[in-house]
């Protein structure tokens, strides 16, 4: 534990951290506030204060006030009548913030409209914004949904998590995936990536959620927006011995899972 | 022939699992006699005199049908009816195999009405089969999104069902969940609607898990002036484009909580009903309220429907009391954020220490996607729990879910289910209430568990 100080010029600072958070009441299908409950506590613990502004339709994102972004997972209706907004009200602001280096995390429905596009099932398209270099294509309403457990190889570790989507996504050449699949289907159950890293743009599919199991992944968003904003910054290590139990259980049962039933 | 063999083996199967302690006996039957004979459900249910009815919803489907089943004994009619979780095809020609003799016919025909909870995503089937003459909604929450797909999707299902009933059919609907009131629109034949006006027992605006926030209609957010549990409440669409909250036929004017039951005043068109029932939470009211506006649909008289209430005793799972080495154990289903909500409200409401044991399964039937535990408000137990014991194959991610809710110096993890128990035993002091909230397939174990200890027969011979 322990606070935690920054140094900016010659003056040590209290330290915060900005999050702008999209849509908390339309895109949240999947647990995904326990994202957001992960980052603030992880931050509490360190002494960092954490800020959340909500913004919903109609709000305009100012891509300087903030120094994370969220935008979580959504079902087919809601996330149409978040995808105009997104890119009319908020899409210039986003690629200003990518741009900048700020921490932007998209998680299943909300990383799908961070691409270039989503066609839907019946061949409709919605337009993404653009932060990540991909597209997703729903095949059609009889394909096969991409749902359970998921591992993913990440910074010579895992990630855990559970996905539940209907369409495949591609990354166009050059984007890196965040990390390579153990099991699940990941970005299209074909070519074994799983996400999106575009500068500090992360995009996923996993939910579960995926933060507070995954908490070297939610330190790592955390050092990186920190960094940006504060020069040398040390992070202090946390107890996390639920976290590591609770993670060590979902590879184990996603393995079992993947013996089983893939 | 074919239905003889199909009944038959039905009867058989049943009997055999039943002796060889396979289980309750209630899908395997169901599933050979539909092998044998596709049609059995259509042809069978042709012969039930009362026709059939079709209790479906996310939350409450059981205690539901298990309350109306009481009110129509109460009025004489003699109910066939699939076992508590039963409630797919299978379930139901397993419940009209075991009722029929070998013909495929039913003695007291007559009298005989079918009386069938249904899986959400079964009702277009189910419908098509039974022909019901009326299909009574619950509500409708998230819940197993991997295995339902969307909330929306459900909706969807139920409105190509409700299309298709006929006009002679009657839909009984929930009129403070929106996401029921809607299939109005879409039905043919009558809708009678039911709902809460006792505001003393609104809550404080809507909660995290609440799901009907957009209007069908223009797409503008709903206001809320009274919510009572989830997105249950009264409601119009905040653009006023005219969908709001219609006036329900049967009302629920009065609910009192206590600490074992709920009494409740129910006013209606033929006049009113008191009932004092051993169920809690407002969802349990809820559930109180959908039985009688089914009954009065199918014109019961209140006298019966007050007499059928009052024999009510529990569903195996739902609120169910057993008395364990001194202890009153009660073990609450709990599988959607929506409903465990409701279950900590119920379990904290009168400010005294509880101690509670969580089991988290992600079986099939339980959903496998256990994310949905992020959206429940489990900071309701905090300074109110004595001890947390939390188990099933999910325990850690329980566990790690109580740390973000600042429970965690209270939980003890234990994945074992049976050691879970004992040990959530030993921490209740004798003659304390300890209460037990487990998903689906936690419930099936830990039901076992505790009637073997409390030698209590096993959950068929009850349910």
């Amino acid at each position: 534990m322990g606070a935690t100080a920054g140094v900016l010029g010659d003056g040590i600072v209290e330290l915060k951290l900005r999050l702008a958070h999209l849509y908390p009441k339309l895109m949240n299908i999947y647990g995904d506030r326990g994202n957001i409950l992960c980052l603030e506590r992880r931050c509490r613990e360190r002494g960092i204060k954490f800020e959340v502004t909500e913004l919903g339709l109609g709000e305009k994102l100012k891509s300087k006030e903030h120094d994370l972004v969220f935008i979580g997972g959504a079902q087919d209706r809601e996330q149409r009548r978040v995808a105009e907004d997104l890119v009319e009200e908020k899409g210039e602001a986003l690629k200003e913030a990518a741009a900048k280096g700020v921490v932007i995390l998209a998680v299943c429905g909300g990383y799908q409209l961070m691409g270039r596009y989503y066609r839907g099932a019946e061949g409709e398209e919605l337009p993404g914004v653009g932060v990540f270099g991909l597209r997703t294509e729903h095949p059609g309403p009889d394909a096969k949904r991409f749902i359970g457990n998921v591992v993913v190889e990440w910074q010579g570790g895992t990630l855990v998590g559970f996905e539940n989507h209907g369409g495949r996504t591609h990354l166009d050449d050059g984007v890196k995936p965040l990390g390579r699949v153990v099991t699940g289907y990941g970005n299209n159950g074909d070519d074994g990536g799983e996400g999106a890293v575009c500068g500090n743009a992360y995009g996923t599919y996993l939910h579960g959620s995926l933060l507070p199991k995954n908490p070297r992944f939610a330190d790592h968003l955390i050092e990186t927006a920190l960094r940006r904003r504060y020069k040398d910054m040390e992070m202090a290590p946390l107890d996390d011995r639920v976290e590591e139990r609770a993670h060590a259980a979902a590879v184990r049962l996603a393995n079992r899972r993947g013996i089983i039933s893939a | 022939m074919r239905r003889i063999a199909a009944i038959a083996a039905a009867k058989v199967t049943a009997a055999l699992s039943q002796r060889l302690k396979m289980g309750g006996g209630t899908a395997l039957p169901g599933l050979i006699a539909e092998r044998i004979d596709p049609n059995i459900v259509p042809e069978m249910a042709r012969r039930l005199g009362q026709g059939s009815v079709i209790v479906t919803g996310t939350n409450g489907k059981t205690t539901t049908a298990r309350l109306l089943r009481g009110i129509v004994r109460a009025a004489g009619l003699r109910p066939v009816a699939n076992r508590a979780g039963s409630n797919l095809m299978r379930g139901i020609a397993a419940a009209l195999a075991q009722a029929a003799g070998l013909d495929g016919g039913f003695a007291g025909a007559k009298r005989r009405l079918g009386l069938f909870e249904v899986d959400e995503a079964t009702v277009p089937e189910a419908a098509r089969a039974l022909r019901p003459r009326l299909v009574l909604f619950t509500n409708l929450f998230r819940d197993q999104l991997d295995r339902y797909g969307e909330v929306e999707y459900v909706a969807a299902v139920w409105r190509d069902a409700v299309r298709t009933l006929g006009d002679s059919a009657t839909v009984v609907l929930n009129a403070d969940d929106p996401s029921i009131a809607a299939l109005a629109r879409v039905a043919t034949g009558q809708a009678l609607f039911y709902g809460v006006e006792d505001t003393s027992r609104a809550s404080e605006g809507l909660e995290h898990a609440a799901d009907a926030r957009w209007c069908s209609s223009c797409g503008s957010e709903f206001v809320y002036s009274e919510v009572f549990y989830g997105h249950l409440g009264h409601w119009h669409c905040g653009a006023n484009c005219g969908v709001a909250r219609r006036s329900p036929l049967v009302v629920a004017t009065r609910i009192e909580m206590e600490p074992e039951g709920t009494r409740l005043m129910i006013t209606m068109p033929g006049g009113d009903v008191s009932a004092r029932l051993p169920l809690t939470g407002l969802y349990n009211a809820y559930n109180v309220l959908a039985a009688v506006a089914a009954a009065v649909a199918l014109g019961i008289e209140p006298e019966a429907i007050e007499r059928g209430l009052g024999a009510f005793t529990a569903a195996f799972g739902r609120q169910e009391r057993l008395t364990v080495g001194g202890r009153r154990v009660q073990v609450i289903l709990a599988k959607n954020p929506a409903g465990l909500n409701e279950v900590l409200r119920t379990i904290t409401a009168d400010g005294e220490e509880k101690d509670v044991a969580l089991f988290l399964n992600d079986g099939i039937a339980d959903g496998r996607d256990v994310s949905w535990i992020w959206d429940v408000d489990f900071d309701l137990l905090a300074g109110k729990v004595r001890s947390l014991t939390v188990s099933g194959n999910r325990a850690w991610d329980m566990a790690l879910r109580l740390k973000y809710a600042g429970l965690d110096s209270l939980v003890e993890v234990e994945e074992d289910t049976a050691t879970a128990l004992r040990r959530a035993l030993r921490a209740t002091p004798e003659d304390g209430n300890l209460y037990v909230v487990p998903t689906y397939t936690a419930m099936l174990q830990v039901r076992e568990l505790l009637a073997r200890w409390a030698r209590q027969p096993a959950f068929w011979e009850t349910a």
